[in-house]
């Protein structure tokens, strides 16, 4: 019986299993996410143009020396835009994680630790949360705090803080009958201490695992929500928003400008998924050993 | 009697369940900066009159409990308040426009339902093949794509390359909205589909593994018989699982594949009312939502025992 299993969000599934199962990919996807992380640091060095100025003279054009990957209807450069919307497109996204994350410890160690009738309110708790989809709780936000990343972020890592809450509970539960644990509390240690000094430097790795696999989920929501208009808004580049403003290009038959950041967000979710599903199994295997 | 008991609790369940959202769902109001008044009335400039009716129809005049008894009563006998967008009552808009969105949802559960479960026990029954690998592969593209990226390309190559499909709008008359629904429903159901196929694929494999699958096909019982009804009928719990997920996953959606291809419905509604300020609409729409999820995991909570009798027996197969 292996103690890691990632509570997965069942809607995009797990990418793995064939072709997937290789070591090569893991390495491929985690070089991706490194590539990105760097274009994000150093967009605006790295961009050719500056993305939120438009060129009226040059609207929709195709690929060329001029624009690496065209322009979309109001003259900003593609290739420019998709450098420099990487920034908001994993900023968001992070910030989601490392909120939810530290809720989702916090919530899930005091649970799994004190067990009882708190456990079961909190588990009770938690399943209402659940029924509230990420991208729906986003939207509410929306409405009550106006457009941009704050409230949305905010009320995402809400949404996401139970995945990884579950997650820890179910750990520490286990992890609280080693003899290790009683150990510690036997020669006096507070029990304070002996959670959140001992016992949870353990679950670290897993966590980690879970918070790479909801960073895949929150980029994808956050990028709809900017696909809708509520999110970034415009001229600030983001994947989500360039996507929602070449709807016209797209109409008028030049959908690159469209395309581009799409395929971009497709790549980053799949290397999120792969490199977060790889870790948990590899943890896997290490506690199965 | 014990059956009774069960279903009592689940629907008592229910029922506590949909209490606290409904509570959260209201209180949300309150998390707005500022005055709750000022944020109902917010982009608009309301007469001294109009204040006072919103007052009065929120019961601000009154405490915070008897406000939400008040909202809860009138939710429960139908009335979400008024739209100021639509000068309508909320319930009216949303039923004028939820027609629309079942049938992307209803032809989008007709394509996950069939190409999900035929692919994944199609490649269940043939492990290890090309096939299963390639439907495996066609499972991991799939859930990465997520509906908006679907949408345009949809759009792009379908309905301006090809001219194939419309590109925009619902359509009149049910063959025409079936022909402005069809390149929607696809882009609603990629992921979906992707998800349901590996369920099903992988509870299948789970079923054909086991004994009593192996001494039925030993003992020379017809293999289709032996499928159909030892291995696809264990199978289906997993999959039944899932659809509360699923139903409330594909509602959220409407919204992304409704505003990609123009079309009118609750998901389109959902963003033009959070884009234009009509707070209400957008409540009832969540409350909307979060009872969908809440009420199909209990209903899938009381089908399943039916489709799998070890679990009303012992509490839990396996």
């Amino acid at each position: 019986m292996s103690t890691t299993v990632l509570v997965r969000r069942p809607l995009l599934g797990r990418l793995r299993g064939g072709f997937l199962a290789h070591g090569r990919l893991f390495q491929v996807c985690l070089v991706l996410l490194v590539a990105f992380v760097v274009v994000a640091l150093f967009a605006p060095w790295l961009a050719p143009q500056d993305p939120t100025v438009g060129d009226f003279a040059d609207t929709m054009a195709g690929p060329g020396a001029a624009h690496l990957l065209g322009t979309d209807q109001g003259g900003h450069d593609t290739f420019s835009a998709l450098l420099v919307g990487t920034r908001t497109s994993l900023l968001g996204p992070l910030c989601v994680v490392a909120f939810s994350s530290a809720a989702g410890i916090g919530v899930g160690l005091f649970s799994g630790w004190r067990g009882g009738w708190v456990d079961a309110v909190i588990g009770r708790v938690l399943d209402i949360l659940f029924a509230f989809p990420s991208l729906l709780l986003a939207i509410l936000a929306v409405a009550l705090f106006g457009k941009g990343l704050g409230g949305p972020v905010l009320a995402m890592a809400i949404a996401y803080m139970p995945y990884t809450a579950r997650l820890v509970r179910g750990l520490t539960a286990q992890e609280r009958t080693r003899p290790y644990v009683s150990a510690y509390l036997v020669q006096g240690h507070a029990p304070v201490f002996v959670a959140v000094r001992r016992l949870l430097p353990n679950l670290g790795p897993t966590v980690l695992a879970q918070s790479t696999v909801n960073f895949g989920y929150a980029l994808l929501d956050l990028a709809a929500l900017s696909f809708l208009g509520l999110g970034v808004q415009p001229p600030t580049p983001d994947w989500g928003a360039m996507i929602n403003q070449a709807q016209a290009a797209v109409l008028q038959g030049q959908p690159l400008s469209a395309v581009v950041p799409a395929v971009a967000v497709v790549l980053v979710v799949v290397a999120f998924n792969v490199v977060g599903e790889q870790l948990g199994d590899r943890l896997a295997r290490r506690d199965a050993r | 009697m014990s059956v009774a008991v069960a279903l009592f609790r689940k629907l008592l369940g229910m029922a506590v369940t949909l209490l606290v959202t409904s509570f959260l769902v209201f209180s949300s109001l309150y998390l707005a900066p500022g005055d709750p008044v000022s944020f109902l009335v917010k982009g608009r400039s309301p007469s001294p009159a109009e204040l006072v009716a919103v007052r009065k129809e929120f019961g601000f005049d009154q405490p915070f409990p008897a406000r939400y008894w008040h909202w809860l009563d009138a939710v429960l006998h139908g009335d979400f308040g008024r739209s100021y967008l639509f000068h309508e009552s909320v319930g009216a808009v949303i039923w004028a426009r939820l027609p629309a969105s079942l049938l992307l949802v209803g032809v989008s559960t007709v394509l996950i339902a069939v190409v999900g479960i035929g692919a994944g026990a199609f490649s269940a029954l043939r492990h290890g093949t090309r096939t299963d690998k390639s439907v495996l592969l066609l499972v991991t593209v799939g859930a990465a794509v997520p509906s908006f990226a679907a949408a345009v390309v949809l759009r792009s190559v379908f309905g301006v390359r090809l001219g194939w499909f419309p590109t925009i709008g619902n359509g009149t008359g049910l063959l025409d909205e079936l022909h402005h629904v069809a390149l929607p429903a696809v882009a609603l159901s990629v992921t979906f589909m992707a998800l349901v196929t590996r369920v099903t694929r992988a509870s299948m494999l789970d079923e054909l593994g086991r004994e009593h699958v192996e001494v039925a096909l030993s003992r020379g019982a017809p293999r289709g018989s032996v499928l159909r009804r030892h291995v696809f009928r264990n199978a289906l719990g997993p999959i039944l699982t899932v659809s509360g997920l699923l139903v409330s996953g594909m509602l959220v959606s409407t919204a992304i594949v409704e505003t990609a291809f123009g079309m009118s419905g609750i998901g389109s509604l959902l963003v033009q009312c959070v884009d234009e300020l009509d707070f209400q609409v957008v409540q009832a729409l969540v409350l909307l939502v979060v009872a969908v999820f809440v009420v199909v995991n209990t209903l899938v909570d009381l089908v399943h025992p039916l489709i799998d009798p070890r679990i009303a027996a012992g509490g839990g197969a396996r």
